[in-house]
């Protein structure tokens, strides 16, 4: 065997090699699926599509259902995406169009270590500092102003779906902010001049122009984020209360998907009640393929869009 | 047909733009050294130089682009209709609704075609949707582009090609009305044909607008301005009228960067 | 046609840089708010027993969380000799073979999908692989886990690094006549060093505070983890399950473990910027 059929063999061997490790990721994808699936077959024989509508979670009776956890997974992800996505933006622009260069440098650099810091942490600082907080100052005043509204009804208790959302709501906002302030300093900036050149102002160029042209990465930034908020776990266990019921108030304790796991799931005695917490799994699994399926093909939509008309 | 002013004439025409004493930094790096120059009115003036001399640097100060950025700074007068322009009480969506600039690049900006012609209309305006589009109409016939592209208005401006976006880049300026045109080096990212267009439109446009071409290209200045300013290192050299300039030239420098023999 | 009032396009210029500013520091407020805390709390725990002892029982004083510092490690190390090759190798795959193949694309997808997977999604996943199958917790369950959690990461900037290589530097190397894979591992790999090592300790800082996948492989233990086929202790955890409990000995353990944690990851993380930062402004300037 000469030397070149000796290489062209060794150089296979490796591109098999490659390509069988990039296949891992396929594989361990469709093993995340297969395993949950599988393990959560005997809930979903024992309560089929009830097990999403209905909100009774009684270990001890063996019934199960998911909709406590889905609406608290529903609410905290919203509240965090409404609060988080708007001040977000703002920094960003901030950051990119208005700071001094040197105020831009730290106070990025600043955001972007927030989205390092572990999330156990958080929820570290969420259950002794902030939930203390909420409790003696923030939830006495939203009850007193705002009372008359159900979401702001109830005990302060310092813990509670309001407390998860803000916490959610700190998680996501450096990681939004920072994919965004890229995009923004991405924007060309002769195409910046020409809008101040028509005579725009700083808030006009930037909301018509520069976020128009960066509204792709934009909407990737906001798509990631939410799903982060969407099964993010420690932060959110440490101060939403876990309790499975849906109540109308923010101050009350209530559980998502993710926390009712990590609450849960070493305790699970029952095959039944295991087999319930594989399926809640499978849910925030397919919740999260969802969306971010979603998010791709919407970004890539924008894509095509921009790249057929060049 | 040479439209070429003469040396009287510059005297003569009233001036749109009277430059006093500018002095120009980057930081702490000087870039434009007691510039004057006063650009007449309802003409073609063309900068040339070699690069780096301040061309573009110069006729950034008359709209205050250079604002955008922090370390940039200017000092002296910029009269522009009997105003200093950098005082800083002027009104800078005034003075830019009054200015209109065209970049190296083509720039248009991420929206339909008819947006874009749109934008700063609805920007300075509150204007109704009949005579906006009358007027986008109008802006993109004065920019002659109507023909290229009245049936597909609302697709992506980037759709259209390198030629086509500067002449879309240029209706945009002229939509809001302004008074004084700035060309930034406009036909350096575009090929011959396209070239040979808009320099056919800014013939068209002496007859309204006044206007200011930075060129790096010593024919398209003789062949579309009626007069020249040479600048060199910062300073300007020499004004004159354009078939003076070319032909017989006062400054040595002059002389030497048109025969090419450096630039 | 009447021109729009200027005051008003001016005032909305002015009112969004003036709320700019309180929303930007807020921002940093509250990043030194939980940094302040972080260290005001955890700093009283650090001493020599905490790195050198081992958990005392629940409301005695006194002892360390060496196990779970052992732990930590031994289990992120585990995770990063699993986790980095099979990232690097695919990562090569995407940037160097497949580049738009349908493998390829599949891949990529598949990796964003993973990468946005909740990570207790991953630890249920062990758990049914491993643990439901092995009969018990182990610290090899959680460096899978780990390792699941750290493979898309160093996948895509293994990618992302690779593509910044220029072609010409490949090409060269195999115009001398060397094979692909070699040219690949020696001169492409060498190029993308800086990149490639930020990219894997990025990943390594990241996964070493998960909590979650943890939760149900690793589980905890008060015991030194002499073999990694046992239940392991490791930090976050170990904050979990101290946080949650009623002694204020173990709360403030738990702050201590959370600074150590902090302090590791904020190091790592900088230091990788930095470096990043350098090759990038290099690569653009060349």
């Amino acid at each position: 065997m000469n030397e070149t059929t000796r290489q062209r063999r060794v150089d296979r061997a490796f591109r098999i090699l490659t390509a069988s490790c990039a296949l891992v990721v396929i594989v361990l994808m469709g093993g995340i699926l297969f395993e949950l699936l599988r393990n959560s077959g005997m809930s979903m024989k024992e309560f089929g599509f009830g097990f999403l509508t209905s909100d009774a979670w009684n270990p001890g009776a063996g019934e199960f259902g998911a909709a406590s956890s889905i609406f608290g997974t529903v609410v905290s992800t919203a509240i965090a995406m409404l609060l988080a996505v708007p001040l977000s933006l703002i920094i960003a622009i901030y950051l990119v169009e208005v700071a001094h260069p040197r105020v831009s440098k730290i106070v990025g650099g600043g955001i972007e270590l927030l989205a390092a810091v572990p999330s156990i942490i958080y929820g570290m600082w969420g259950l002794f500092v902030f939930a203390a907080l909420m409790q003696e100052h923030v939830q006495p005043w939203l009850g007193r102003w705002f009372g008359f509204l159900p979401l702001f009804q109830g005990p302060p208790m310092g813990i509670g779906m309001l407390t998860a959302g803000l916490i959610l709501t700190l998680m996501v906002l450096p990681f939004i902010t920072a994919v965004t302030r890229d995009v923004l300093q991405m924007v060309p900036p002769v195409l910046k001049e020409s809008a101040h050149g028509v005579g725009a102002t700083m808030w006009e160029a930037t909301r018509h122009i520069a976020l128009k042209y960066g509204r792709r990465g934009i909407v990737g930034a906001v798509f990631l984020g939410f799903g982060r908020a969407l099964g993010e776990t420690m932060a959110v266990t440490f101060v939403i209360g876990n309790s499975h019921r849906i109540s109308s108030s923010l101050f009350d304790a209530g559980n998502t998907i993710a926390s009712s796991l990590a609450n849960e799931f070493n305790e699970a005695s029952e095959p039944i009640y295991l087999s319930s917490l594989f399926e809640l799994a499978l849910v925030l699994f397919g919740l999260t393929l969802l969306f971010q399926t979603l998010a791709h093909f919407w970004v890539s939509r924008m894509q095509r869009q921009e790249a057929g008309s060049r | 047909m040479n439209r070429a002013g003469s040396a009287e004439e510059a005297r003569s025409l009233p001036s749109k733009v009277s430059v006093r004493n500018l002095n120009f930094y980057y930081g702490g790096q000087q870039a434009l050294f007691d510039n004057n120059i006063d650009i007449p009115e309802k003409r073609v003036t063309a900068i040339i130089g070699p690069s780096g001399c301040g061309k573009s640097t110069h006729i950034r100060v008359y709209n205050r682009i250079y604002e955008l950025y922090r370390t940039h700074r200017a000092e002296g007068q910029v009269v522009i209709d009997g105003k200093n322009i950098l005082l800083p009480s002027v009104d800078l969506i005034d003075l830019r609704k009054r200015v209109g600039m065209i970049f190296q690049r083509p720039t248009p900006f991420p929206m339909t075609i008819f947006d874009n012609i749109a934008y700063g209309l609805k920007l300075h305006y509150r204007v109704g949707r009949t005579e906006l589009s009358d007027r986008v109409e109008d802006a993109l016939k004065r920019g002659a582009l109507w023909d290229e592209v009245k049936d597909k208005l609302g697709e992506p401006a980037n759709a259209l090609s390198g030629g086509q976006q500067q002449r879309l880049c240029i209706a945009r300026a002229i939509a809001t009305e302004p008074e004084l045109i700035l060309m930034d080096e406009p036909c350096s990212a575009i090929d011959p044909v396209a070239t040979a267009k808009i320099e056919d439109l800014i013939q068209t446009l002496r007859d309204n607008y006044t206007v200011v071409l930075v060129t790096h290209n010593m024919q398209q200045a003789a062949r579309v301005s009626d007069f020249t300013a040479f600048f060199y290192k910062g300073y300007i050299i020499e004004f004159g009228a354009t078939k003076q300039i070319f032909t017989n030239p006062a400054e040595r420098e002059t002389e030497d960067y048109i025969t090419g023999r450096f630039g | 046609m009447r021109l729009r009032s200027r005051t008003q396009r001016k005032v909305a210029d002015r009112a969004a840089r003036v709320v700019m500013v309180p929303a930007a520091l807020a921002g940093i407020a509250v990043l030194a708010w939980i940094l302040w805390e972080v260290i005001s709390r955890g700093a009283g725990a650090l001493n020599l027993d905490f790195f050198t002892q081992l958990p005392t029982p629940p409301g005695m004083e006194g002892g360390g969380l060496a196990n779970a510092i052992l732990g930590t490690l031994l289990m992120t190390v585990l995770a990063t000799v699993i986790g980095t090759p099979v990232g690097l190798m695919a990562g090569i795959y995407l940037a160097e073979f497949g580049t738009t193949s349908r493998l390829a694309t599949a891949v990529r997808f598949t990796t964003n999908l993973l990468m946005g997977t909740p990570s207790i999604i991953v630890g249920i996943f062990v758990y049914a692989l491993i643990v439901l199958r092995t009969g018990h917790f182990s610290g090899w369950a959680g460096g899978v886990a780990l390792a699941i959690l750290m493979l898309p990461v160093v996948l895509r900037t293994t990618e992302d690094m690779l593509n910044l290589v220029p072609d010409e530097l490949r090409e060269s190397a195999l115009a001398l006549g060397a094979p692909r894979w070699r040219a690949t591992l020696t001169v492409v790999f060498r190029a993308a060093k800086t990149g490639l090592v930020t990219g894997i300790l990025l990943a390594v800082a990241r996964v070493s505070g998960e909590t979650a996948p943890l939760l149900f492989t690793a589980l905890n233990s008060f015991y030194w983890p002499e073999t990694i086929s046992e239940p392991t202790a490791n930090l976050t955890v170990t904050i979990f399950n101290y946080a949650m409990s009623p002694y204020a000995d173990w709360q403030q353990k738990a702050w201590g473990a959370s600074l150590l944690i902090t302090v590791g990851i904020l190091i790592v993380t900088v230091l990788s910027r930095f470096t990043l930062r350098d090759r990038k402004s290099r690569t653009w300037s060349r």
